[in-house]
């Protein structure tokens, strides 16, 4: 049976066609939805673990468990997991174990483009690279024969494109599988004092000879030959560009990255009359060939090592360093009728509750620390309320370094305000809070709690009361968190209520030492809320505009031939919230009926 | 309606389709709009019909931040055999665009004969809800200007005469399915099986509306 799936629902179902017992991840995209997925098949224990590192430490102990484990992350992940990979990269597996890395070229949802290939060949496993959800499938499943065979994790390397484009795949069974019962103690290749780390050391160094001479004839590395005149080595989703760019030319494509089949290559040099390395980000592979002395005619000098490629891109650089054969319809490079147009960027759901904050942080003007997630929109028009932003749970910690060094606050708007969402505080940031409380800090930290991970598509955690697999929890105490770490001063706060947010924020400012200040509401868009929309009285507007500071998408500016400014609400657009209505000194935005106050109130009882 | 029958065949004409040995080349169509209208949805349908007629797919699309009122495109690939999930600019068949803005925005990419299908409604981006920005003047003439071969569909107006607004998704691909080469048949079987089960007959209505449209 053929089905269209994405990268990562082909991940997913080779995961279970493979019998995989357990799967771990923290979302990130473009990986998040492979968990999702796997989370549908029966036969799978599935968990949103609250950070990567901890992920890849389930997912070892159930490979040391003798059960085969998916473990799943986005390239930054892999920074947060580094010290387990390394770890389990030494120590080797039971159970197969393959650890998805899904990078993210150009950035289209992330704060670098690091390319994780390098990874494997820091930690000396092998790293597989499909070009589409075809490959993703079939290689996730050699992965686990690799991963058991010769004693390592192995790394499995998708893109945005191979993660998220959709293409054929075949579909198969899973096998079935004998219950796994009892740990075995084998401590000196499972406990890494040095006595035994020491005889780990030369093992892991003959698992990559090995792995290379297991290249050179591998399925994941195949030799397509056309033209000879042009040959092209190759891999991941810059071979189906390369395919695109070059129809006739000859291939050498690589589904395993690292370690490279040296023969396999040496033989393809010496059939084509010039070699190109055509690869996304990193010159990686071609750093390899050269250290080895294979001879090659163009890599990074002609294509580019920033950013994304594309069949245009490839063929562009190419054709352009002289190479024939190009796909000639890939040039043409038409240029937008138009370079003024407005831009559409991303902005808060209507309705959000980090709207009113940020209106509000916008207004005392602190410096503040801000953290990963959807509350990273506050950096942008019209709040630019956010000054920093980095990797996960660094906000906290951050604005703890600032405040150490920085004089003594003496305005209130000289005190570093930290901000920082559920998931990310239960991910890493809770370490940072823990340092401000020990070190005695002077930060107001804002946590948002909306009881999801919003940003990529409201996923589950520590304080959501519910797992991925829909099943009930234990539903982590945010306040008494704080509490127990010796944080006293701990204000929840209806960020619904304008006055109050002002309010609260303002004496926090003023206050001389840590405080945390909760503003608790629950995602718009994932829990789907959305009251009567409220209306505008356009006698009463007076085009001011101070309502569209609150940056909301239901909000519209007309302009008359006149010069006239009156605002409108599109009331499909409009979620009932109500903080432009807060907003409005003419009261002028008016409830959908008398006395109603929106969303401000609507959770009171939460509040402690 | 702006475009000639004759116009409208000629995205469909290039894929030289049924003559046997003949390799079908690839047929490249880009959608474009706004998070929330249904993109995503739209893009899976064509992928599933050209998947039913015995075609090789690829499909991409970009996930993340896109779901908070950002831009969407998707780029949507059928022939013999796909290499690149991605469209390039300048050789897109079809553009079909769910918002004027996200027209004019993505136009160049159609290659000189291209068709381009859009909804003529307008969803201002928040820097011009925030009255930072203008939403471009008279966008409908600024479209007819720069491309020749254009159908306008009022995709909202005739979902709401099926019976949602939510089905103008549906009533894009009913306007682009004459220039594309499947049968009725698939179209119809595909959307029951995608949409939930409620709304098929208003989705089958809005997908025929839509091709109505087209047809005038």
């Amino acid at each position: 049976m053929t089905e269209i799936l994405s990268g990562n629902e082909a991940i997913a179902r080779g995961a279970w066609e493979a019998g995989v017992r357990l799967a771990s991840a923290y979302p990130g995209t473009p990986s998040t939805e492979i968990l999702e997925n796997i989370a549908k098949y029966d036969g799978i224990y599935a968990e949103w673990s609250p950070n990567e590192k901890v992920a890849m430490e389930v997912g070892t102990g159930a490979s040391w468990a003798g059960a085969r484990v998916l473990v799943c992350m986005k390239h930054v992940g892999l920074n947060v997991a580094a010290d387990p990979f390394f770890s389990v990269a030494n120590t080797g597996v039971e159970g197969g174990m393959v650890i998805i890395t899904a990078d993210d070229p150009g950035m289209h949802s992330s704060q670098d483009e690091q390319d994780n290939r390098n990874y494997a060949k820091f930690a000396k496993v092998p790293v597989i690279e499909p070009s589409d959800s075809g490959e993703a499938k079939d290689f996730i499943k050699l992965a686990y024969e690799l991963s058991e065979r010769f004693d390592t994790p192995v790394l499995f390397r998708t893109t945005t494109r191979t993660s998220h484009s959709k293409s054929m795949v075949e579909l198969a069974e899973r096998p079935e599988l004998e219950p796994l019962s009892g740990m075995t103690k084998n401590w000196t290749k499972y406990t890494m004092m040095p006595q035994n780390a020491t005889v780990r050391h030369p093992i892991v160094e003959q698992r990559l000879l090995d792995l290379a001479e297991y290249a050179e004839t591998s399925p994941l590395n195949r030799v397509e030959m056309g033209d000879r005149r042009v040959g092209i080595l190759t891999g991941g989703a810059a071979y189906a560009y390369a395919r695109e760019a070059y129809p006739e030319a000859s291939f050498l494509k690589l589904g395993m990255s690292y370690p490279l089949p040296e023969r396999m290559v040496a033989e393809f040099r010496a059939k084509v009359e010039k070699l190109y390395v055509v690869e996304e980000l990193d010159p990686f592979l071609e750093d390899i060939l050269r250290a080895k002395g294979i001879e090659i005619d163009g890599g990074k000098d002609i294509v580019p090592i920033c950013g994304e490629l594309d069949p245009g891109a490839v063929a562009r650089c190419l054709h352009g360093a002289g190479v024939p054969g190009v796909n000639e319809d890939l040039l043409a490079q038409p240029t937008p009728v138009a370079d003024d147009l407005p831009g559409r960027p991303p902005t808060f759901c209507p309705g959000c509750s980090h709207r009113p904050v940020f209106n509000v942080l916008k207004r005392l003007r602190p410096f503040v620390s801000g953290d990963i997630g959807c509350y990273a929109l506050g950096a942008l028009q019209p709040f630019n309320a956010m000054h920093c932003s980095t990797c996960m749970g660094a906000s906290i910690s951050m604005a703890h370094g600032m405040a150490k060094v920085l004089e003594p606050p003496r305005d209130p708007k000289d005190k570093i305000v930290a901000v920082i969402g559920d998931s990310t505080l239960f991910h890493t940031g809770i370490n940072s809070l823990m340092d401000v409380a020990y070190n005695k800090g002077n930060i107001l930290t804002l946590i948002l709690d909306n009881r999801t991970t919003a940003m990529t598509g409201g996923q589950e955690n520590p304080g959501s009361g519910q797992t991925l697999l829909r099943e009930p929890a234990a539903m982590a105490d945010i306040p008494g968190l704080c509490r127990d770490m010796g944080l006293d001063r701990v204000i929840t706060i209806d960020p619904y209520d304008i006055e109050e947010v002002e309010r609260v924020l303002r004496e926090e400012l003023a206050y001389e030492g840590p405080s945390v200040v909760i503003a608790k509401a629950p995602c718009v868009l994932q829990f789907k809320i959305k009251r009567a929309p409220y209306r505008i009285d356009s006698e009463l507007c007076t085009g001011c505009k101070r309502c569209l500071q609150a940056g909301c998408m239901a909000l519209n500016l007309l302009v008359d031939g006149n010069g006239g400014r009156k605002v409108e609400i599109q009331p499909d657009q409009c979620a009932g919230c109500g903080v432009c209505s807060q907003l409005c000194r003419e009261d002028a935005i008016l409830p959908p009926n008398p006395g109603e106050t929106g969303l401000k109130g609507a959770y009171a009882k939460e509040a402690s | 309606m702006s475009t000639t029958q004759t116009d409208m065949q000629v995205a469909g004409a290039h894929s030289s389709g049924d003559e046997p040995g003949l390799e079908r080349a690839t047929f490249n169509m880009l959608l474009s709009g706004v998070g929330g209208q249904g993109v995503v949805l739209a893009s899976y349908v064509l992928s599933q019909v050209a998947m039913a007629e015995g075609y090789d797919v690829k499909q991409s699309e970009v996930h993340g931040m896109s779901q908070r009122g950002g831009s969407v495109t998707s780029h949507f690939r059928f022939g013999d055999h796909v290499w690149a999930p991605l469209v390039t600019p300048g050789t897109a068949d079809i553009l079909l665009a769910f918002e004027a803005l996200e027209a004019l925005r993505y136009v160049h990419w159609l290659r000189p004969s291209g068709l381009l299908v859009y909804n003529a409604m307008q969803i201002n981006p928040s820097p011009v809800a925030a009255g930072l920005a203008t939403y471009p003047p008279e966008i409908d003439a600024q479209i007819q200007r720069a491309w020749s071969n254009v159908h306008s569909i009022d995709a909202n107006g005739l979902a709401q005469r099926a019976g949602t607004i939510k089905a103008a998704n549906v009533v894009m691909l009913g306007a682009v399915s004459d220039a594309l080469p499947f049968q009725s048949e698939t179209w119809e079987a595909v959307i029951r099986r995608v949409v939930p089960p409620k709304t098929v007959d208003v989705n089958l209505e809005a997908f025929r509306l839509g091709k109505e449209a087209a047809e005038k």
